[in-house]
């Protein structure tokens, strides 16, 4: 394996491996805090139960996302040392501020989860909200400066020079918002309904039916509530990257022609080489309309775009079609699932739609991982678009490929032991809170 | 504005080898204890570090952004040619940080556990070991940016006796921190009997480890004794730290744990100041005599200005939450 290659794998698979971890950290905070206000105001100690049982998982996911977060920030000057050379003052603001919010974050969490009996009942729920917003707002920050990356701003770029640096201004680039909109929402609608699915499970499995309930309608509503939002704002995105970033609309929709009206394509095999797509689904004019609003406008190709600025147009496709498809799918899924609840079905005898909750459980992080390969492999060759190249940011250490290695072995161990320790507190959930408390409320 | 970014920034180092160090202390002290009075240790351990590791850890973070967004020349050169002895102490934070929360919240207790507290003693011990090789090497003048062969551009950047023994004298430090802490946090005059012990080895093995990098830094040409004995400055912080240590042996007998704890800070903190004073502002000795100093290589002035009010901003949020959180946790239930 090459270094260059290497080093963008490693660098994807921290990214991968931490986002998953992250995002956690930004929602599952509100869900506790939702289960810890219904138990301060019903004092149903299912309620306490489950807040408790919620939290000893997010302290191993919130410990993984802060080590891996750690390692990111030195991985980005092992990796692309140039990269950070230049853009570390420019794209700086937003990963100061973020040390701010985590800081914020972590300590939050000190007094969420040792805090039990310790504080005044309500301070130690206020400390609970603090950890999400905080979560929220760290991931709005670091979204932020990727999104500087999709749109650059704030700097003259002159000879090569970086002049004129505005970090605020760079900041709040054109990318920044839509960014920020569908990864928060991507970030409810996969922890939402992984967490759901998981719950579901148990119920189906006759355990614990009561805790899990509780745990599923919580988790439900807020992944049914971004599954619906999410393709507006996917929407929103994609008339963003249209007008910022043509070269990577056309690899996510692999259109090599330019066409008016411009058709979208649903599925299909990419040949790189002779620049075609079989065996897709075609819908006439739907992407002039979904790019530019307008069925008949016209849609730029990729044979507009000079050869050594396209971007891999396969993954970035495949990965494009994952990302839609699965959050079509999950629409579907929230739809049934909230128009079931205004007729007022009983969840517990439908058993086919927890089972399809049991079938989302990795469909969420699947959309989300494909939606960031198609932003970051989609600005391929750029690391800044259309400033820098991410081959001139290398490090230019050799032997990358073996600290690739090492680290696909870390994530791989840590991702097992993580799903171990997870299983192993779901299979004590009924030793643990099977007190006859949970009976007595019911 | 350039003055609170760089006063951020040794904050940010100084705490961070401070709470940080102590939490890393915290299993090298695990690591030397027999095994039988280990799961003791452990408990005491985890009741003092459980719920503010993760706050002592963000200094780190606070350090490195500091670094990257302000100074961002140190940064990549740092990056660069100590990317291994960085990438060992990364692998380190991960183990440790993850098998620490795993062996506490791990539902079930079995052989599971064997593994989590070997990676933990470990890695409590690898992380600082390489922390102090990467802070030795900054000033070791090994790191050569012209060097055209692997070895000397990315191995012998590091690999010297000189930062070795900056590794060593730092994992020393952070279990005499440790110990000093741990002492304050148990009630039982065993166990209180048994970390004097360590403290005590601990101080030992940090004279020994001190005397040794004096020895590899006038092997190695490094005027260390120069900046620290020819310097008004770097005088006075050692001298007071030599007498800090003797009010510290003093109070240790009478058995004031709160004192103690600041003292022990105190020491360390004229340590880091005796050796980074003469040749501040210079951050990076390079192989070839020149310097990479912090004030020629401060970014832009806007993004100075503005990381300065980020930080400023945060700490007037972050400060008195932090100190609550140490507060409630101080107070030992009763
Ligand atoms: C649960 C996850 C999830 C789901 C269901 C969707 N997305 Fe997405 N998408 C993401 C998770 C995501 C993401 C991982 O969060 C990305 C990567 C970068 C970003 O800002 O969000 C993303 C990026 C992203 C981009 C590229 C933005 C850019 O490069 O600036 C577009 C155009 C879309 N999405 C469009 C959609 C559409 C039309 C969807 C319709 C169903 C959709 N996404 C569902
Ligand atoms: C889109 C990508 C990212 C998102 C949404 C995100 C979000 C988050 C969140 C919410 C946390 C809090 C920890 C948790 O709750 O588990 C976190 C931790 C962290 N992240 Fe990321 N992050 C992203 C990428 C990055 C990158 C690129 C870096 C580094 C440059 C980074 C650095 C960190 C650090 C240092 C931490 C640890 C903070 C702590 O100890 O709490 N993150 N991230
Ligand atoms: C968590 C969400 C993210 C994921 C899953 C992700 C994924 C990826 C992928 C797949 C690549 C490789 C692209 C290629 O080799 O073709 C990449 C590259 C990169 N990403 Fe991201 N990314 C994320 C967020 C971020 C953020 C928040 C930042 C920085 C602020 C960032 C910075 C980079 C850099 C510097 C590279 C290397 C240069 C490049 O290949 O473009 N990424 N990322």
């Amino acid at each position: 394996m090459d270094d260059f290659l290497a080093a963008r794998s490693q660098m994807a698979l921290s990214l991968g491996f931490h986002i998953i971890f992250s995002c956690i950290g930004m929602v599952m905070p509100f869900f506790m805090a939702v289960s810890h206000y219904k138990w301060l105001k019903t004092n149903d100690e299912g309620y306490k139960n489950l807040t408790k049982a919620w939290s000893k998982g997010v302290a191993i996911f919130f410990a993984t996302g802060a080590v891996s977060g750690t390692m990111l920030s030195f991985e980005l000057g092992l990796l692309w040392p140039k990269f950070m050379e230049h853009a570390g003052p420019i794209f700086g603001m937003p990963f100061s501020l973020e040390g701010t919010a985590f800081f914020i974050e972590a300590i939050a969490l000190g007094f969420f989860l040792y805090g039990w009996n310790k504080l005044n009942k309500w301070f130690h729920w206020f400390t609970g909200m603090v950890v999400g917003v905080s979560g929220l707002a760290s991931g709005i920050l670091v979204v932020a400066a990727n999104a500087w990356m999709n749109a650059p701003s704030g700097f003259d770029f002159v000879n090569g020079q970086y002049l004129n640096i505005d970090p605020i201004q760079a900041m709040l680039n054109k990318a920044w918002f839509s960014q920020a909109l569908h990864m928060c929402l991507a970030a409810f609608t996969a922890t939402g309904f992984a967490v759901a699915g998981v719950h579901a499970l148990m119920i189906l499995r006759n355990q614990n039916k009561d805790f899990h309930l509780k745990a599923f309608k919580i988790a439900a509503v807020f992944a049914c509530i971004g599954a619906l939002l999410q393709p507006l704002s996917g929407d929103i995105s994609a008339k963003d990257v249209a007008k910022r970033q043509p070269a990577k609309l056309a690899a996510m929709e692999a259109l090599y022609k330019t066409e008016k009206p411009a058709p979208l394509l649903i599925g299909g095999i990419v040949n790189e080489k002779e620049k075609t797509v079989k065996g897709a689904i075609k819908i006439p004019g739907a992407l002039s309309f979904l790019a530019h609003g307008n069925f008949k406008a016209e849609v730029k190709g990729l044979d507009q775009i000079p050869a050594n600025q396209q971007p891999p147009v396969a993954i970035t496709h495949y990965a494009f079609q994952i990302m839609v498809g699965i959050g079509t799918m999950l629409m579907f899924i929230s739809l049934i699932y909230f128009f079931n609840l205004l007729r007022k079905k009983p969840l517990l005898e439908k058993r086919w739609l927890l089972k399809l909750f049991v079938l989302a459980i990795p469909l969420g992080y699947l959309a989300l991982e494909a939606g960031w390969v198609v932003t970051e492999v989609g600005r391929q060759p750029w690391i800044i678009y259309g400033i820098m190249r991410t081959k001139d940011a290398v490090t230019p250490m050799p032997g990358i490929a073996y600290s690739f290695y090492i680290f696909s072995a870390i994530y791989f161990s840590l991702s097992i032991v993580v799903t171990f320790l997870l299983y192993r507190q779901i299979k004590m959930v009924p030793v643990l809170y099977n007190d006859k408390s949970i009976v007595k409320t019911n | 504005m350039e003055y609170v970014v760089i006063t951020f920034l040794c904050l940010g180092i100084l705490l961070y080898f401070l709470l940080g160090g102590a939490d890393f202390g915290a299993g090298i002290i695990e690591l030397f204890t027999s095994a039988n009075n280990r799961s003791k240790t452990r408990k005491t351990m985890y009741q003092a570090i459980g719920p503010v590791w993760e706050a002592n850890h963000m200094w780190l973070i606070i350090a490195i952004v500091i670094l990257f967004v302000g100074f961002p020349r140190i940064y990549t050169t740092m990056s660069v040619y100590l990317h291994i002895p960085l990438l060992i102490m990364l692998i380190g934070i991960i183990a440790r940080g993850t098998a620490f929360v795993f062996r506490h919240y791990d539902a079930i207790k079995d052989d599971m556990h064997w593994l989590y507290n070997r990676i933990f003693r470990y890695s409590s011990f690898i992380t600082p070991l390489f922390l102090g090789i990467i802070a030795g090497s900054l000033i070791s003048g090994h790191i050569d940016t012209k060097a055209n062969d692997f070895s000397s551009a990315y191995i012998y950047s590091w690999l010297n006796w000189f930062s070795v023994s900056v590794g060593l004298f730092t994992v020393a430090l952070c279990g005499f921190l440790a110990a000093i802490y741990l002492i304050g946090e148990t009630t039982e005059a065993y166990d209180k009997r048994r970390f004097i012990k360590k403290a005590e080895y601990m101080n030992i093995a940090a004279v020994v480890f001190g005397a040794m990098v004096f020895i590899a830094a006038q092997l190695d040409n490094i005027p260390l004794t120069d900046w620290v004995f020819k310097n008004p400055v770097g005088l006075s912080a050692i001298v007071l730290a030599s007498l800090s240590l003797i009010l510290l042996w003093y109070l240790l007998i009478k058995g004031k744990t709160q004192v103690l704890r600041i003292l022990a800070g105190f020491q360390v903190t004229m340590i880091l100041l005796a050796i980074s004073y003469a040749h501040f502002p210079n951050f990076i000795r390079l192989k070839n005599g020149d310097a990479i100093s912090l004030f020629e290589t401060i970014g832009p002035e806007k993004t100075i200005y503005s990381l300065g009010m980020a930080l400023l901003l945060g700490s007037i949020l972050i400060l008195p939450f932090l100190g609550y959180l140490f507060y409630k946790f101080q107070k030992k239930e009763e």
